[in-house]
């Protein structure tokens, strides 16, 4: 069963790094727009 | 534009999906290792989809040099920037298969691993350089160091390579031929994780192509602000 | 002026400068002498170990000595803007390239030959192998890590906090070529096997980046 545990900590290590990058662009993307609102006034 | 965008955000979740039903549950039980041999089916495309996204860094590079366009600068970034990601995976997923079925962490002498390491220093040092570099010449230079960095990966696989032969190491999978259904679930994960890699870029590039608008607007603002 | 007249200057001016303020050969002295006692506090080897261990030491202490010289390559020539002086200058822009690499290839083959007798005797080595090999494993290595880290040095010149930024490009680049002249002077001091497949691989690594750099320095030179 120990093996099990390998296999799950492998496929959400994997989901981890990808949600997290994709978290930092999607604020890094919200900062831009709001930067852009603001240049447009 | 935005309706292409869904699409292929809706096609990669429903690919992800399938591909992780395919290597958790369809995949057959390898004899040998069991069930961590399906770690294989992220860590494999990962790195192959790495190594697609480093080969188009490489290109687009070259691309930039030639004709300075700066589109394929762009390209150029977000392909390193997102190859880094799918490398991280590679990088971490590796020791997690490694150490139930070699009983370690990290063999110094793999050469598939090591070499995806310094690959993944090297590109990462590429987009410190990107970060700090000053002026308008960022292109150039990136594009410079992204030509050298490609140039290194055969002398560090020959160099590892060798390095393996005299020190002898536990190595997987050297030869030995893949089960059909097995590499039916591979090609199917790579399908899905070059998806995410496509969409993944396409953020990337948006937020890019954002940052700059931005930045050109505000050097315009802080230029009309000090002549007034 | 003809290529190797421009190099032949460029060279001798960078040599009396050094030979006049001697301020690389002393910082790279002295850091890679506390390299050396450092590292013979941290372990106490026998004759034996430090076979093993000492090409890493060496080549590591080499290395970080070789950067302090590389760092002011370039930023002895910001000082009353003569880069910019040369960028409007007709010269080409490899000779240039060329003369800064020998001048630091130059200074880091004086340092070997200074630190190799303290290596010798802080760790007791003596080689097994046949010694003479050294001789093409110190050349090669040094110039693969010269040529990069020359270039690496011009083009860090155009970013903030250029003195962090040579290593961080450097050292993962030159990974292969160190790993070829760690193992070469390890397979020679122990001679249990040949190093010659390691003085190929560095061989080789100094043709690819000595081409590349050639080819590439004049868009370094010229990136404003």
């Amino acid at each position: 069963m120990n093996s099990m545990h390998y296999l799950y900590a492998a496929y959400i290590a994997t989901w981890l790094i990808h949600g997290s990058y994709l978290t930092i662009l999607v604020r890094k993307y919200a900062r831009v727009r709001r930067e852009m609102e603001r240049l447009r006034k | 534009m935005r309706r292409g965008f869904t699409l292929l955000a809706l096609a990669t979740a429903l690919l992800l999906s399938f591909a992780l039903y395919e290597a958790l549950i369809a995949a057959p039980t390898e004899q040998t290792m069991g069930d961590v041999q399906r770690i294989f089916y992220y860590h494999v495309p990962s790195a192959w989809t790495a190594f697609v996204l480093f080969l188009i860094n490489f290109v687009s590079s070259i691309v930039y040099l030639i004709r300075r366009n700066p589109k394929a600068d762009i390209l150029a970034l977000v392909s390193a920037e997102v190859g880094v990601v799918f490398c991280t995976v590679v990088i971490v997923t590796g020791p997690i298969w490694a150490r139930p079925v070699w009983g370690i962490w990290w063999a110094p002498g793999d050469i598939r691993l090591t070499t995806t390491l310094v690959l993944w220093l090297i590109y990462i040092s590429y987009l410190i350089l990107r970060r700090m570099s000053t002026g308008g010449r960022t292109p150039v230079i990136a594009a410079v160091v992204a030509i050298f960095g490609a140039l290194d990966v055969p002398l560090v696989y020959f160099s590892i390579w060798f390095f393996r032969t005299q020190h002898p190491s536990p190595v997987i999978g050297g030869g030995g031929s893949l089960d059909p259904r097995m590499a039916h679930v591979l090609l199917i994960n790579w399908a899905a994780f070059l998806c995410l890699a496509w969409l993944l870029s396409w953020v990337r590039c948006e937020l890019e192509v954002a940052t700059r608008r931005v930045d050109e607007a505000q050097a315009l603002e802080s230029l009309r602000e000090s002549s007034r | 002026m003809s290529f190797f007249a421009i190099t032949r200057a460029t060279l001798a001016k960078d040599i009396r400068l050094e030979w006049r303020s001697k301020d690389a050969i002393n910082a790279m002295l002295f850091f890679g002498l506390l390299v050396v006692v450092i590292f013979s506090f941290a372990f106490d080897p026998t004759a034996e170990e430090s076979r093993r261990i000492a090409g890493g030491l060496i080549w590591v202490a080499f290395l970080f000595a070789a950067v302090v010289a590389l760092n002011q390559t370039w930023a002895r020539e910001l000082r009353n803007q003569v880069l910019d002086a040369y960028r409007v200058s007709p010269a080409a822009a490899n000779p240039l390239f060329l003369a800064k690499a020998l001048g630091n290839f130059i200074f880091v083959c004086v340092l070997e030959a200074l630190m190799t007798p303290l290596f010798i005797a802080f760790y007791k080595l003596r080689a097994l192998g046949p010694a003479w090999e050294l001789a093409p494993i110190a050349l090669l290595g040094t110039w693969a890590l010269v040529i990069n880290g020359t270039f690496f040095a011009a083009i860090s010149l155009r970013t903030r906090s250029r003195e962090i930024m040579l290593p961080l490009l450097l050292f993962p680049i030159s990974i292969p070529a160190l790993l070829g002249m760690v193992n070469a002077t390890t397979a020679v001091l122990s001679g249990e096997e040949s190093a010659w497949f390691w003085i190929a691989l560095l061989l080789a690594y100094d043709v690819v980046f000595t081409t590349v750099s050639l080819l590439l320095f004049e868009l370094v030179l010229e990136a404003e």
